[in-house]
């Protein structure tokens, strides 16, 4: 590192923004929203950090990324550099500047950000994280020696495969085993294209493979096989990172009706099967002419979102606090209102209204008012007596939360769940209640962000090489 | 890729397909199904084990043709491979350890249900069959049937072969003959099962039936095979797909099983003509 570049004076401007695609044409589309800065404008975005001593951001970030460090590579226009900075701590920056919610994570910790607009700490990442990924002469990574150790890696998100990649590089033989016919968990199943082109999944995933890592899909542990029947046949640890995807209705009358779905089902649909693209692809869905989208998260947001470009004249948001505690990235609501979907807030859904066919017709919902804080610290929600009213819709799609399936817990004999029905785990690392099993990611806290999920799958890695190699 | 090791046409639209899976084979049991993919932009379907082997690693799938993916999967030859093919899925049928069982098949039906009979014949029950389609020509699996069963009765709708008339006929003579049975499982179209139901209901007759929702993923994770089971809600690929058959809500779950009606039409319709020009092994142009 030359000392002399981080001498260099910031330089005073506004955040540089995103170019976005234009709303009125992106709602037609599965295209990616958010363009990227071109390397112009990384450099001059860069050119604002302050390069602080105790880096603040750094505190925000769950998997302490160089914040300073590559920024002042980019700065210097030296993507390479920062490209490797960042990949020394996050495994999956192209995925990670996209998604991660930076305003409450590193973002929020940046000290520009007290009086005017943090760095652009995420859109920086994904400028170096691209820039990378454009040069396609992606040199093979030099493979460890193997040391002879066999690991399991249940669920290909981004836990799993953060996990796996790092016990890859300390020379052990990995295999990923997924239950869908495709890796990648949320990051396939999930999150839209628009949002996270599948490719730079696909991209993660095949430099997982350069690594000697097999991924085996079609395999649902709990079974096909079970965590038993993983050490019978000679693995020596086992990690789960099976996430958080069993959906939640809301037990009102109605859901069974046709034109509700489960958000998972709308966005597995729509995004692993590709249902806008039939009848080209063969996995139809029904949108009709208008979408109520019940709930205030990302899961709600990407489902709208969804909704909209596959051709619904009007898509809702029914959310029952007020928009200054939607869950969601503040990026994704406002390129939701940029694209017309009409906000809902102060508002529950009681019931689902259908005709004599079984069909939805709409969906009576009730105005709610906020009260005082509730454990999670948010004012609760109460419902205003006698404010019913009726949104007509085709469609509803449910998308309050879902918890850890119990596939993998129900077939393990000590593996023990919490109320919730989250894996519990004896330490920081993520051990579980049996020994030689590891757990991380949203199987472990209930849904969370993909950053979180990495870091637990980093910490594991560590563990396990501590464990397997008599060093714990 | 899951090679197919034998292929058997049961009748024009229904194929039997003996698929290697190590994995599912060493782990499947009777009332459990598996997932199935056949091209990259294809559906996930959901099919009945029909058989399994361990020690072959093979599991038998029987599939009956109604619209594009089962079409597709039809047309595959022997030797050929089967893109996705996961499984075992769904919780195995509760089998009796004594007494009498009805098993009840109709149409495809009777694929699923021939495991289940060769398990309890193996535990010692006694197993009366009664067997049903539309005709003869598709009547499927007649002589395996007979061969895991004490008694095996046969109806179909044109009286071409045994009973003129319905599967559930022929059960509620044995119900009038005072036959002690002790339990009654039913597997094929949603209708029939919903008949079956129906006649068993007034004896109080434990009856078990295989739904058939509509699937994406097969292990919980969507919820579009959601049914009401006794007023409440459940995931028929993990809470089933074996449930009580006096609690289901039938008419539910004829009418979910109906959503995507004319996508399906357009399917077929799609694949017909682009079959047309001949040269195309898909299946579609029957
Ligand atoms: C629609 C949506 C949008 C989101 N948007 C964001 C965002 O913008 N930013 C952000 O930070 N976070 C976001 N999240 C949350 C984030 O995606 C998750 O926190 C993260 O993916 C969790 O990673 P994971 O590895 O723990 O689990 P997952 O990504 O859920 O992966 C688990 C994998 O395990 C597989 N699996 C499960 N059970 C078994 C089994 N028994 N056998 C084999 N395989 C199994 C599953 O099929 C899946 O592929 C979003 C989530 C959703 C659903
Ligand atoms: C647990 C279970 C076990 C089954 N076992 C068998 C079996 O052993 N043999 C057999 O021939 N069929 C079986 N089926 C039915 C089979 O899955 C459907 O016939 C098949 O999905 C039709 O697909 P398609 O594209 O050919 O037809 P489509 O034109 O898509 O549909 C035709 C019919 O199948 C239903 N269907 C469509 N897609 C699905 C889906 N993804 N899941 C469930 N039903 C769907 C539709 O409601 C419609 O009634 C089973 C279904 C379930 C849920
Ligand atoms: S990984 Fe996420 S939180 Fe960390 S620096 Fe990058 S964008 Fe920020
Ligand atoms: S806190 Fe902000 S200004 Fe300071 S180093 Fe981090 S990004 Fe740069
Ligand atoms: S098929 Fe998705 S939950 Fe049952």
């Amino acid at each position: 590192m030359s000392q002399d570049t981080t001498k260099k004076k910031p330089v005073k401007r506004p955040r540089a923004e995103m170019p976005a695609q234009d709303p009125k044409e992106r709602i037609r589309n599965f295209n990616e929203v958010a363009l990227g800065y071109d390397e112009e404008t990384a450099v001059a975005e860069a050119e604002r950090c302050l390069q602080c001593k105790n880096a603040a951001c750094v505190e925000g970030c769950p998997v302490d990324v160089r914040i300073p460090e590559f920024v002042a590579k980019i700065r210097d226009r030296d993507f390479q550099a920062a490209y490797d900075l960042i990949k020394d701590t996050n495994s999956l920056p192209a995925i990670c500047g996209r998604v991660c919610p930076q305003e409450t994570q590193c973002e929020a910790k940046c000290v520009l950000g007290k009086k005017g607009e943090p760095v652009a700490i995420g859109r920086l990442e994904r400028a170096a994280a691209d820039w990378a990924m454009a040069r396609s002469d992606r040199v093979k990574p030099e493979l460890p020696e193997p040391n002879g150790k066999k690991v399991a890696v249940v669920g290909s998100g981004p836990a799993g495969l953060t996990c796996a990649g790092d016990l890859a590089k300390m020379g052990y033989k990995v295999t990923v085993f997924e239950a869908l016919h495709a890796p990648g968990g949320v990051l396939i199943y999930g999150i839209p294209e628009f949002r996270l082109p599948k490719r730079i999944v696909a991209e993660e995933i095949k430099a997982l493979s350069d690594l000697g890592v097999d991924v085996v899909c079609d395999v649902v542990v709990g079974k096909t096989i079970t965590v038993d029947d993983l050490f019978a046949e000679g693995y020596d640890a086992v990690f789960l990172g099976t996430g958080a995807g069993l959906p939640m209705f809301m037990g009102i009358p109605g859901e069974t009706l046709n034109g509700v779905y489960s958000a998972n089902e709308f966005l597995t649909r729509t995004n692993l099967m590709k249902a806008y693209l039939f009848p080209e692809w063969d996995t139809p869905i029904k949108v009709g002419r208008r979408v109520a989208v019940v709930g205030g998260g990302n899961v709600a947001m990407d489902s709208v979102r969804c909704a909209l470009r596959l051709g619904a004249e009007e898509a809702i948001i029914v959310y029952r606090r007020s928009e200054a505690e939607m869950p969601a990235r503040a990026e994704e609501v406002h390129h939701a209102k940029e694209e017309g979907v009409i906000f809902r807030t102060l508002t529950n859904p009681v019931r689902v209204l259908g005709n004599e066919e079984g069909w939805v017709t709409g969906l009576e919902c009730v105005r709610m008012e906020l009260g005082e804080p509730d454990e999670s610290g948010r004012r609760r929600p109460i419902p205003i007596e006698g404010s019913e009213f009726v949104l007509e819709v085709d469609t509803v799609v449910i998308a309050i939360g879902t918890t850890p399936n119990p596939l993998v817990s129900q077939t393990t004999p000590g593996l023990e769940v919490n109320r919730k029905g989250c894996l519990i785990t004896r330490d920081e690392s993520g051990l579980t209640t049996r020994d030689l099993v590891w757990a991380g990611g949203d199987a472990v806290t209930g849904a969370a962000t993909v950053i979180e999920a990495m870091g637990a799958g980093k910490r594991a890695a560590a563990a396990i090489d501590k464990v397997l190699q008599g060093k714990g | 890729m899951f090679k197919i090791v034998k292929k058997r046409e049961l009748t024009p639209v229904t194929k039997l397909f003996v698929v290697e899976a190590p994995m599912v084979a060493k782990k499947a049991l009777p009332g459990q199904f598996v997932i199935v993919r056949v091209t990259e932009s294809g559906e996930r379907i959901p099919l009945t084990i029909a058989d399994y082997d361990a020690g072959a690693g093979t599991v038998t799938i029987v599939v009956q043709e109604v619209g594009k993916t089962s079409r597709l999967l039809g047309a595959l030859p022997e030797g050929d491979r089967i893109l996705d093919f996961v499984g075992p899925l769904g919780k195995p049928a509760p089998l009796i350890d004594r007494g009498l069982v009805v098993l009840v098949g109709g149409g495809f039906g009777v694929a699923p249900i021939y495991p289940i009979a060769k398990a309890l014949k193996a535990k010692g029950v006694k197993v009366v069959s009664i067997i049903g389609a539309r005709t003869k020509d598709l009547l499927i699996l007649e002589e395996e049937m007979r061969g895991v069963s004490d008694e095996l009765l046969v109806a179909t709708d044109d009286g071409s072969k045994g009973h003129k008339g319905f599967v559930t006929d022929v059960l509620k003579q044995l119900i009038d003959e005072g036959r002690k049975i002790d339990q009654v499982i039913a597997i094929g179209p949603m209708v029939m099962m919903r008949a079956v139901a129906r006649t068993t209901e007034p004896y109080k007759l434990k009856t078990l039936v295989s739904v058939d929702p509509i699937m994406v993923d097969g292990t919980g994770m969507c919820g579009a095979c959601r049914l009401t089971v006794g007023g409440e809600v459940k995931f028929a690929c993990v809470d089933g797909p074996i449930f009580d058959a006096h609690k289901v809500d039938f008419d539910e779950a004829v009418r979910r099983g109906r959503m995507y009606l004319p996508e399906q039409e357009l399917a077929v319709k799609r694949m017909e003509s682009s079959c047309a020009g001949g040269g195309c092994t898909c299946g579609g142009g029957h």
